[in-house]
């Protein structure tokens, strides 16, 4: 569904040029499950970023679904994170002073959907991920898994095609870390695409494709174990 | 994103610090607070004046010796002095004109008065019984000036309520005789306290008919002639007659000066509406300052929420929206703190309306609009650049917080 032909990112950094990506070409099937791993510096966070159209390619040509994206507008782009892709970060990114439901609500508010519709689906989401007791808490009163659980609740109540998660476990304890993991990985079963940033090989071991990344380029892309 | 959403995220981020928006809010409605109790205070300033003259008598025109070729004030009008004086027969001819109700002659002089060992300077009027009738003016004790003769110079006088309580205190006083320069006057009424209107103080006032006060003077000519027109439409006519006939009896010559209530009251008007609307215009600087404060804070709570603002992006959110919801705070903190500052003004007016209750002080509505107006519009105005900065910023960078 996600095909990345020739992309190219570079920044300029005072008056040279930095490239993060150099001529990545990818292609990522629907419910798949990848990890991408490498050291810091290697553009993984990049690939994300352009892989869920926070960022441009330099040069380079993005299909999603078949269709062009590299040239949308930014409100057209907006559209297609709104409807189509789910962000889950390592810090979590809630707002602190919206109540974990309101928080799982904000992308239907964005998306201008019906209240009666909004309160429904959160319902269910808080249900399914075990937050009932602290749907009206703010992120500062719950623990750290319980705010990713959050937002990843947030991430897929749009019901995207994609979650890109950038370290999710990062700011977690092991133990955690594993929940949260077996959470995301639960959502395979919906036939949802799953992109896993990590440091962490163990974690990253864990998904059917793995892809390793230095200095801008894919170092290796292990074939697909059916 | 629906508007309501939009309003309710923008009340929430506001909620979310409290001291800011307090603080923001307080800015706007001092400046609010400030254009509606100046307004209201030249507004005051406004009505008092109106009043005053309108408590001169209803459909005034008066007629004055000399000439002044503007209307306004001239040296001939204080005193008095002019080549042709207008005589007790040139005020009764006009009494021709249909237009013309009533008139009152008036001569205005001062002398002694004097009872027994007591005695003061008086400033004495000389008029006709109409003068009751024009000048709106109320006997308290006894009866006023006589009908009659214009020209019968009769030994009455009627007191100013003051005059009367120094000179004769709490003893009757109706009947008795008293000495006004070289001649003696009987006491025939005493008027009603009024106090002050227009500079005369009919408390500190002797009335006497107006051939005694020629006697008195030594002089033939009048100060005024009070006119009152048949009514409201009638008022142009009347002054069109006055100085027909003025024209005629003294031989084509235009030596006397016809204004109307209304001509002076409209002068009045504008002089006060103008000062009004300027001082309100000084206060209104105070919303722009609240809005230089606002654009200020909301640069800070741009910076501030910049990682929110990534996530909102991410989240798919468009730069329009976001854009919106900072207009949408602004717009709240600027209504609210209008309403706030109507509150703060009102109250205000009314305290100086309780210290000063003569001066009827109200907020002109449009100066309540126009302050509530320039709130919000400044309010929204300079957010306009804080909202763009957001609605620009990069969703990769603001979500590492940069």
């Amino acid at each position: 569904m996600i095909e990345l032909q020739n992309v190219t990112r570079s920044f300029a950094v005072g008056d040279q040029t930095v490239s993060a990506l150099l001529d990545i070409n990818l292609q990522l099937g629907d419910g798949e499950y990848i990890s991408i791993m490498g050291p810091s510096g290697s553009g993984k966070s990049t690939l994300l970023n352009l892989l869920g159209l926070l960022d441009r390619p330099s040069s380079g040509t993005y299909l999603l679904d078949a269709g062009n994206v590299t040239d949308l507008s930014d409100e057209q782009l907006a559209h297609v994170r709104s409807q189509k892709i789910g962000f889950v970060f390592q810090s979590f990114h809630l707002v602190p002073r919206l109540t974990a439901a309101q928080n799982i609500e904000l992308p239907m508010m964005l998306a201008g959907i019906a209240v009666e519709e909004r309160k429904q689906r959160v319902a269910e989401l808080i249900a399914s991920y075990g937050l009932s007791e602290r749907a009206d808490h703010r992120p500062d009163q719950l623990s750290g898994g319980q705010r990713q659980r959050v937002a990843i609740a947030r991430a897929t109540v749009m019901k995207p095609r994609v979650l890109l998660a950038d370290e999710p476990t990062g700011n977690l304890d092991r133990a955690t870390g594993w929940d949260v993991l077996k959470l995301l990985e639960g959502l395979l079963e919906q036939g949802i695409t799953l992109v896993i940033v990590t440091h962490d090989g163990e974690i990253g071991a864990r998904a059917q494709r793995q892809i390793h990344m230095l200095d801008g380029r894919i170092l290796s892309d292990s074939p697909r174990s059916s | 994103m629906r508007l309501t959403d939009t309003l309710k995220f923008a009340s929430g981020s506001l909620r979310g610090s409290p001291t800011r928006t307090l603080l923001m809010m307080l800015a706007m409605s001092i400046g609010v607070a400030a254009v509606v109790v100046l307004t209201a205070l030249g507004e005051g300033a406004r009505r008092y004046v109106i009043n005053q003259f309108s408590s001169l008598g209803t459909n005034l025109v008066i007629l004055l010796p000399g000439r002044t070729e503007t209307a306004g004030v001239g040296p001939g009008m204080m005193t008095g002095q002019t080549p042709r004086e207008i005589t007790l027969d040139d005020a009764e001819a006009l009494l021709r004109s249909p237009a013309i109700k009533r008139i009152a002659p008036l001569t205005i002089g001062s002398a002694t008065l004097s009872l027994d060992a007591l005695n003061r300077e008086v400033v004495v009027a000389g008029s006709t019984a109409s003068l009751l009738a024009v000048r709106h003016m109320d006997i308290g004790m006894g009866r006023f000036l006589p009908d009659g003769d214009i020209h019968e110079s009769a030994s009455v006088c009627v007191l100013g309520n003051k005059i009367k309580q120094e000179l004769f205190g709490n003893e009757q006083a109706v009947g008795k005789w008293v000495r006004l320069g070289d001649r003696r006057f009987r006491v025939i009424g005493i008027m009603a306290a009024q106090g002050e209107s227009m500079g005369l103080n009919t408390d500190e006032l002797v009335i006497v008919p107006v051939a005694s006060a020629h006697q008195l003077f030594n002089t033939s000519g009048l100060f005024r002639v009070l006119i009152e027109a048949k009514n409201r439409d009638s008022i142009e006519q009347a002054k069109r007659d006055a100085e027909e006939i003025m024209l005629q009896r003294h031989y084509n010559e235009k030596d006397v000066t016809v204004i109307t209530q209304d001509a002076v009251l409209a002068t009045f008007d504008r002089i006060l509406t103008a000062l009004t609307m300027a001082v309100g215009g000084i206060a209104a600087i105070s919303l722009a300052v609240a809005g230089v404060l606002i654009m200020n804070v909301m640069l800070i709570a741009v910076a501030q929420r910049v990682k929110e603002i990534g996530l909102l992006k991410a989240l798919g959110a468009p730069g329009r929206q976001i854009r919106n919801m900072f207009f949408a705070e602004a717009a709240l903190l600027s209504s609210i703190g209008s309403v706030a500052g109507l509150v703060l003004g009102y109250a205000g007016s009314m305290i100086i309306g309780q210290i000063y209750p003569s001066l009827p002080v109200s907020p002109p509505w449009w100066a309540v609009v126009a302050a509530c107006g320039t709130a919000l519009g400044t309010g929204i105005l300079f957010s306009v650049w804080p909202a763009r900065r957001a609605a620009k910023l990069d969703p990769v960078a603001a979500l590492a917080g940069r």
